[in-house]
C-alpha cells in the first residue's frame, strides 16, 4: 500500500519534460531548410547562454522566429487538447471521450469562425478583437457538449454508445456547417477550410496571444486540477461520489467551462487536431495509472510531447511540402480508438 | 493500537451521542414525480423510528414498498417532502456533502468501475471527505485503510485489482472503504444480493460485530427476513410507500402480518437462537 506522495509525481513529471525537451531540440533541427546538427547545436548553446548576438541572421530567423514559435504553440495546443479529453472522459464517464470525436472541436471551430466573420462589424481595438475568436471558440465548444451531453442520455443516465453517436453525428452536422460557412461568407481573413477540419500550427500569431494562450492553459487546467481527486471519485458513478463526498455539481461545472475552455482555446489557434485528447490519456494511464493527481499533468506534457511530434512529421515527411498536422494524428489515432471501441465492447 | 481503536470517533462526540438517540427519523415523508404538474408516481407516507449507537435496523419489505427510497432520505440525498431526519442533531439533508460523508457510509448494490484500481487505491477513497480537495493521503490515511480492510477480513486483498476478486470479496471490499469514513452512520443497499449464503451470513455476521465495537449505528436494506430476524435489534416494516410497524423483530415477526405484506403463505417459529425464523410454503405444502 503505497499511495501517490509529491515526490514520485514531481519525478514522473521531470522524466517527461526531459523528454518533451528532447523532442524539442530534435523538432527545431528538422524542417524544410536542412540545420547542420553542429551548428545547431552551437547556437543553441548560444541562446541558453544569452548569446543571441552571435547567431548567424539566416539560422536565427528560421530557429527563433519561424520553429521555435510553432513548438510552442504546439506545447500548448497539445497539452491543452489533453487535459481537456482527461477531463471530458471522467466528466461523461466514457473512455472514448475526446474533443474531436465528440464534435467539440468542430464547434469551437463553427464558433470561430463566426467570430471572424463578425470581428469586422464591432469597432474594437485590435487586443480585443484578436480574443474575439478563442471567445467565440470557447462559446461554440460549450455549446456542443452540453447539447451531445443532453443528446447522450437515455431515461435520465448517461449513455455510452449513445453519447459516441451523438458526438459523431454534431461532428458531422459541425463540419457542414464549417463548410457552407466557408464557402458563402468568405472574408480572406478565415484560414481556409482544411485549417478548420483538419488542424493546422502553421499559422504565425504575435507575441501577446502566445501569453494569452499560456495564461489561459495554466488558469483552466489549474481550475481543473484543483479537482483531481473528486475526478477520481466520480469514474464510480455520480451517486457514489457524492456519497464519498464530492460536491458534485460544483466539479462538473468547474470543469465542463475549464474543458470547453481548453478546447476553443486550441482550436481557435489550430483547429481540429484530432484524437490527441483520447489517445494521450490512455497512454498515460497505461504508463502511471488512473489517479488524476498523476494523470492531469502527465497527460500535459504527452500531449505537448506528442503534438510537437506529429508537427514535426507534418512539416518533413513530405518536405517541403507540409500535411496537416491532424492528418498526422487521424493516422494513429483512429486506428487506437477501434481498438479501445472493441476491447470495450468485449 | 488496536483496529477498533483506529476507527472510533472521539470521545465527546461519542458520550454525546449516547445521551439521545442517534439516528431519529421523524414524520418523513416524500413523493417522486416524473413531471411536477402530474400525480406523484410513488410516495412515502410519514414515517418515522429511533436508532441508537450499537444498534442494527433492517428496513424489510416486498419490492416497490419505499425501502431503498427511505435509505436515500436517511442518506440525506433526497430532501423529504416533509419530516425531518436527524444524525446527532443536524438535519441529513442541509449538510454539505463533505461533512455528510465524513458522518455517513452509503454502501450501494453495484459499484462499478471505469479504470479497475487496486483494492488498497479503492479502499483509500473512503479517505476523501477527511482531507483537502488536493492533499496527498497521509500515514494516518494508510493506517486506517488498512485496518477497515483488517475489520472486514480483506487485508489479504489489498494488492489485488478490483476486477480479479469474487463477488463476496467485492462487497467486503466496498465494506472496508465505507469504514474508512469513519461514519457515525453506515446504510446499506441490499448488500447481500448476489452473495452465496455463507458470504449472507459472514457478512451481516461482521456488521452485528462493527456495530459493538465500533458504535456504528447500522441500517440495512434486505429481502432476506430470516438474516434480518438474526441480526437486527430494530426492524422497519414497509409495504407500499407505508410504513407498518417498527420494533423487535420478536414483534414484528407474526404470521398474519408477514403473509398480508408478503402476499404468500409463511409460517413463523422460534429458532435455535430464540429469533424468529420464517419458513415460506409452497403451494405444494
Amino acid at each position: 500500500m503505497r499511495p501517490l506522495t509529491l515526490r514520485c509525481l514531481l519525478l514522473q513529471c521531470l522524466i517527461l519534460l526531459m523528454i518533451l525537451f528532447v523532442v524539442v531540440v530534435v523538432a527545431m533541427k528538422f524542417g524544410a531548410v536542412p540545420v547542420s546538427l553542429y551548428a545547431f547545436g552551437r547556437d543553441l548553446l548560444r541562446f541558453l547562454f544569452g548569446q543571441t548576438s552571435q547567431i548567424s541572421s539566416d539560422y536565427g530567423l528560421i530557429l527563433w522566429n519561424i520553429r521555435l514559435p510553432r513548438i510552442l504553440l504546439a506545447i500548448i495546443v497539445g497539452a491543452s487538447l489533453s487535459v481537456a479529453g482527461t477531463s471530458f472522459q471522467a466528466l461523461l464517464r466514457n473512455p472514448l471521450a475526446d474533443p474531436y470525436v465528440l464534435g467539440v472541436s468542430s464547434g469551437a471551430s463553427v464558433g470561430a469562425i463566426l467570430a471572424l466573420i463578425a470581428a469586422p462589424y464591432f469597432a474594437l481595438p485590435p487586443v480585443l478583437s484578436a480574443l474575439l475568436t478563442p471567445l467565440g471558440a470557447f462559446l461554440g465548444a460549450a455549446a456542443t457538449i452540453a447539447a451531445v451531453y443532453f443528446l447522450g442520455r437515455r431515461e435520465g443516465q448517461i449513455d455510452s454508445n449513445t453519447l459516441l453517436l451523438a458526438g459523431v453525428i454534431t461532428a458531422s452536422f459541425l463540419s457542414a456547417i464549417i463548410m457552407f460557412l466557408m464557402t458563402t461568407v468568405t472574408s480572406g481573413n478565415t484560414r481556409g477550410m482544411a485549417f478548420w477540419l483538419m488542424g493546422n500550427l502553421s499559422t504565425s500569431y504575435q507575441k501577446s496571444v502566445f501569453w494569452f494562450l499560456g495564461i489561459g492553459f495554466f488558469v483552466a487546467a489549474g481550475a481543473i486540477y484543483t479537482t483531481a481527486t473528486d475526478l477520481n471519485l466520480l469514474l464510480a458513478g455520480e451517486k457514489e461520489a457524492m456519497h464519498l463526498g464530492v460536491d458534485v455539481p460544483r466539479v462538473r461545472l468547474v470543469v465542463y467551462i475549464a474543458a470547453s475552455f481548453l478546447t476553443g482555446l486550441a482550436v481557435s489557434v489550430s483547429g481540429s487536431i484530432a484524437y490527441v485528447g483520447l489517445i494521450v490519456p490512455h497512454v498515460m494511464r497505461l504508463i502511471f495509472g488512473s489517479d488524476h493527481r498523476t494523470l492531469l499533468p502527465t497527460a500535459a506534457l504527452g500531449g505537448a510531447i506528442a503534438v510537437v511530434f506529429a508537427d514535426t512529421l507534418a512539416r518533413t515527411v513530405v518536405a517541403p511540402t507540409e500535411l496537416a498536422v491532424g492528418a498526422v494524428t487521424a493516422v494513429v489515432g483512429a486506428p487506437l480508438f477501434i481498438y479501445l471501441l472493441r476491447r470495450g465492447a468485449s | 493500537m488496536s483496529s477498533g481503536s483506529a476507527l472510533s470517533r472521539n470521545p465527546s462526540e461519542a458520550s454525546r451521542s449516547g445521551v439521545d438517540p442517534r439516528l431519529s427519523v421523524e414524520q418523513v415523508s416524500y413523493a417522486y414525480s416524473a413531471n411536477p404538474s402530474q400525480a406523484p408516481l410513488f410516495t412515502l407516507e410519514a414515517t418515522s423510528f429511533q436508532a441508537k449507537p450499537g444498534e442494527l435496523v433492517a428496513i424489510l419489505g416486498p419490492n416497490a414498498s419505499g425501502k431503498s427510497t427511505l435509505l436515500k432520505l436517511i442518506a440525506g440525498a433526497l430532501a423529504p417532502l416533509s419530516g425531518r431526519i436527524l444524525l446527532n442533531g443536524f438535519v441529513t439533508h442541509s449538510l454539505t456533502p463533505r461533512t455528510r460523508a465524513q458522518r455517513i457510509a452509503v454502501v450501494q448494490q453495484e459499484s462499478l468501475l471505469l479504470f479497475p484500481s487496486r483494492v488498497w487505491e479503492f479502499v483509500l477513497q473512503g479517505r476523501h471527505a477527511h482531507g483537502r480537495s488536493l492533499r496527498f493521503e497521509s500515514d494516518d490515511d494508510v493506517m486506517i485503510a488498512k485496518n477497515a480492510l483488517a475489520q472486514v477480513g480483506a487485508a489479504d486483498l489489498s494488492a489485488r485489482s478490483m476486477d480479479q476478486i469474487s463477488g463476496g470479496e467485492k462487497q467486503r471490499v466496498i465494506l472496508a472503504r465505507a469504514l474508512a469514513q469513519q461514519p457515525l452512520l453506515l446504510l446499506l443497499d441490499e448488500p447481500t444480493l448476489h452473495l452465496d449464503i455463507a458470504a449472507q451470513v459472514d457478512l451481516l455476521h461482521t456488521l452485528r460485530r462493527l456495530a459493538a465495537e465500533n458504535r456504528y449505528t447500522v441500517v440495512v436494506v434486505t429481502h432476506e427476513l430470516n438474516l434480518a430476524a438474526e441480526y437486527a435489534d430494530q426492524v422497519v416494516l414497509m409495504q407500499r410507500g407505508r410504513c407498518l410497524r417498527v420494533g423487535p423483530p420478536s414483534s414484528i415477526y407474526q404470521r398474519e402480518l408477514l403473509e398480508q405484506v408478503f402476499q404468500t403463505p409463511l409460517t413463523v417459529e422460534l429458532g435455535p437462537s430464540g429469533r424468529p425464523r420464517v419458513t415460506v410454503l409452497s403451494d405444494r405444502q
